[in-house]
């Protein structure tokens, strides 16, 4: 016999004994998964974030299908949709939770908070945090060295290279706070989203008192409770000299932004007044 | 035989540019401002209160548990804030500033002038062990070497442990630093005072000082004072950096290995600097506490280098205006040395115990080279004196793989700077490790308080 003949016989006899024992022990050990399980992580996004509280978007899906109300199953990064479809499948009503936002609490930009010092160590904020205070003298502020940026799987995050400051985009935005986790200096929370994605936030994390955190920035909330007097709602508390408002209780009027001497208070999502179009436009017609 | 540890280590350029300097006593100044942090552990505990007038040498803050320190003042005078003041990082810290009049800073001068002695000879030759660890618990001594270590904690090993030899360390292996070098020129004697106290505090019957080859005067001087004295001798050591630490000094010395994730005290060797020696020879003879150290000023372009007696807690930017001030091309200054210092932001601070030498470096030798990919050289393999892979550590805390950085020893990292000092294409290892270190550290520690 010729040896491709005996080399086809033995490959072929020890392929079938192979494949019978594959397929023996695939029934005998077979596991019987809920199928809805693979029809729910379909309809997730598969970036494996975390922000559900769950190790990925797998161990999500299991929850899912196991349970018996969804309450506090959201995946952040899916939506209202996307959850009312997973309700759908589970035969369960999906939950209210409102959608969330990163927002961050420091407005320290180059132009605000002036330079004390060039740092050309790695590229990373935990390290410098723990080498000395920054390129500024704000002990409380963004670090700027993109911390937030790298950890965010969802491109929603980038360094603003004229102010030096992260910004987040609200649409690509999950809210499932990787960054808030990241974030040494812990400036960044997850807020509502807002009705319109329509919110106001204290852009400041300084805890000095007014006049040295205002030495130390000119965007920096010095804690004159100017915001929490005229606020209608009780949304603002003031606590270390420090303003916070309560994204539940905030009816968006915007009364502490105009009130704030240091225009710490921002907001985004609202329409532009004629004023700020103006403005707007003087700019871009002398940048031209 | 070569007098040295074999792994790694590198030898950068030594520039000390201050090491024929005399010892420059610093006029007591008439502020100075006092930190409760100024060693490793606990912070002290401040036990003054606004408006309450001290003497030189008086406590200040207390030890708060068995790793913390005492600290003390060194100006008579009011207590005029108690309060937070940035240190040279940027950071707050809690101080006490003291303001001293004509009269404390006249009767500061009258005591230093006359400095009577506390204890005789004999006296000193009748203290027990026990009575010498307590000298040195209350004078608030720590580790002059850097590290700032509380020297009582040194003293008292865990129980079944036992050190047969006392290291000395007058190795002073970091450039532009001297130090430790003009002490040891200085005071030889008092060293060797001090050296037996801690011999006998630590119940051992032998020390050896390590000096490196630098310094041949100080080895010379050494060898001739303890000839005849069986129980001390001069370990001549090459030039190699980083010598300077516990581990690498223990190995050039004695050839033990301290075992990984254990004390020096492991391998029967305790370490102490020769500036802690002198230390506890003031505080036991002299009955005064650690309210002085040695610092050198230094760099290419400073007016008056040197190695400067400060009050600790003295203004650094009054002990350099005393050097002759910030020269016109600085672009760094740094608290320590070139190679384990950390570059300051203000010099508005207060000095601390920790505080070896303040380095002002020209504007052109002040930054780091542009980063450029990892070419698989293993210069940093070759260069890490622990045995590590720095390469690796750097990448795997880079990628917050916290478990194999653990599995991989990064706890066992030094901080020398070999590895960023070796790397051909400038990568910031050590930063990475540095952070891999301080996070794997808390995890363990988080560990062991859930069992």
């Amino acid at each position: 016999m010729s040896p491709v003949i005996i080399a086809i016989i033995v490959l072929g006899t020890t392929g079938i004994a192979g494949a019978v024992i594959l397929y023996a022990v695939a029934k005998k050990f077979y596991v019987n998964e809920d199928p809805r399980i693979a029809l729910i992580e379909e309809l997730l996004p598969g970036a494996n974030c975390g922000g559900c509280g769950r190790s990925g978007c797998h161990d999500f899906a299991c929850a899912c299908a196991a349970a018996s109300s969804l309450d506090n199953l959201v995946c952040p990064g899916a939506g209202t949709e996307v959850m009312t479809k997973i309700g759908d499948i589970v035969g369960l009503a999906p939950s209210t939770a409102k959608a969330k936002i990163a927002v961050l609490h420091c407005n320290g930009s180059c132009a605000n908070r002036p330079v004390t010092s060039t740092y050309d160590g790695a590229k990373s904020c935990a390290i410098l945090g723990n080498l000395y205070i920054g390129a500024s003298d704000c002990a409380y502020g963004c670090l700027g060295q993109g911390d937030c940026v790298a950890s965010c799987r969802w491109n929603a995050i980038h360094m603003d290279p004229l102010t030096g400051l992260p910004v987040i985009d609200s649409e690509l935005c999950t809210g499932c706070g990787a960054c808030t986790a990241v974030c040494p200096r812990h400036i960044i929370e997850l807020r509502d989203k807002g009705p319109k994605g329509r919110r106001v936030w204290v852009a400041c994390a300084n805890k000095e008192r007014g006049a040295l955190a205002l030495k130390e920035c000119k965007a920096a909330c010095i804690g004159c409770s100017k915001c929490r007097k005229i606020c209608p709602h009780d949304a603002i508390t003031v606590e270390n000299n420090l303003s916070y408002i309560d994204s539940s209780k905030c009816k968006l009027c915007r009364k502490c932004e105009a009130v704030c001497p240091t225009g710490s208070i921002i907001d985004s999502g609202f329409p532009l007044t004629l004023k700020e179009m103006e403005a707007l436009a003087a700019t871009r017609h002398q940048q031209k | 035989m070569s007098h040295t540890f074999h792994k790694g280590g590198v030898h950068p350029p030594e520039n000390k540019i201050t090491a024929s300097c005399h010892i420059i006593e610093v006029e007591l100044p008439r502020e100075v401002v006092v930190t409760f942090s100024q060693h490793i552990g606990a912070m002290a505990v401040c036990c003054r209160s606004k408006g309450e007038h001290v003497k030189r040498g008086d406590l200040i803050a207390k030890a708060s548990g068995f790793v913390s320190a005492n600290v003390h003042t060194p100006i008579s005078g009011t207590v005029t804030r108690l309060d937070k003041w940035k240190t040279a990082f940027g950071y707050a810290a809690d101080t006490v500033t003291i303001v001293a009049d004509d009269e404390d800073h006249a009767g500061d001068m009258a005591s230093i002038a006359g400095r009577e002695t506390l204890r005789t000879a004999k006296e000193v030759a009748s203290l027990s062990d026990k009575d010498i660890v307590e000298i040195i618990d209350n004078a608030g001594i720590v580790g002059l070497g850097g590290a700032a270590f509380p020297t009582k904690v040194k003293l008292s090993p865990p129980s079944g442990m036992n050190a047969d030899m006392l290291l000395i360390n007058g190795v002073e292996c970091e450039p532009y630093l001297t130090n430790d070098h003009a002490l040891m020129l200085a005071a030889p004697q008092k060293i060797l005072d001090g050296i037996k106290l801690l011999m006998k505090a630590a119940g051992t019957d032998r020390a050896v000082i390590g000096i490196e080859r630098n310094k041949d005067d100080a080895i010379k001087l050494f060898e001739k004072l303890t000839t005849g004295d069986p129980s001390i001798s001069v370990a001549a050591l090459d030039v190699k950096y980083p010598q300077g630490s516990e581990k690498q000094l223990i190995k050039a010395v004695t050839g033990r290995e301290v075992p990984s994730g254990a004390l020096p005290i492991a391998a029967g060797v305790i370490v102490h600097n020769v500036a802690t020696a002198y230390a506890v020879y003031e505080a036991v003879y002299l009955g005064k506490p650690l309210i002085e150290r040695i610092i050198t000023v230094t760099g290419p372009s400073v007016k008056r280098p040197g190695n400067y007696n400060v009050p600790i807690g003295m203004n650094i930017a009054d002990l350099v205006d005393i050097a002759g001030g910030v020269p016109a091309d600085t672009g760094k200054i740094i608290l320590g040395g070139p190679m384990m210092g950390r570059a300051v932001v203000s010099l508005d601070a207060p000095t601390i115990k920790g505080v070896s030498g303040i380095l002002m470096l020209p504007y052109d030798k002040s930054h780091r080279d542009a980063v450029q990919p990892c070419i698989r050289c293993a210069a940093c393999v070759d260069a890490c004196p622990m045995g590590l892979e720095p390469y690796r550590l750097a990448t795997l805390s880079r990628h917050k793989m916290w478990d194999e950085a653990e599995d991989d020893k990064i706890i066992n990292c030094i901080e020398c700077g070999c590895c960023s000092y070796s790397c051909p294409s400038s990568r910031p290892i050590l930063d990475y490790i540095r952070l891999g270190k301080t996070t794997v550290g808390s995890i363990i520690r988080d560990r062991q308080s859930k069992k």
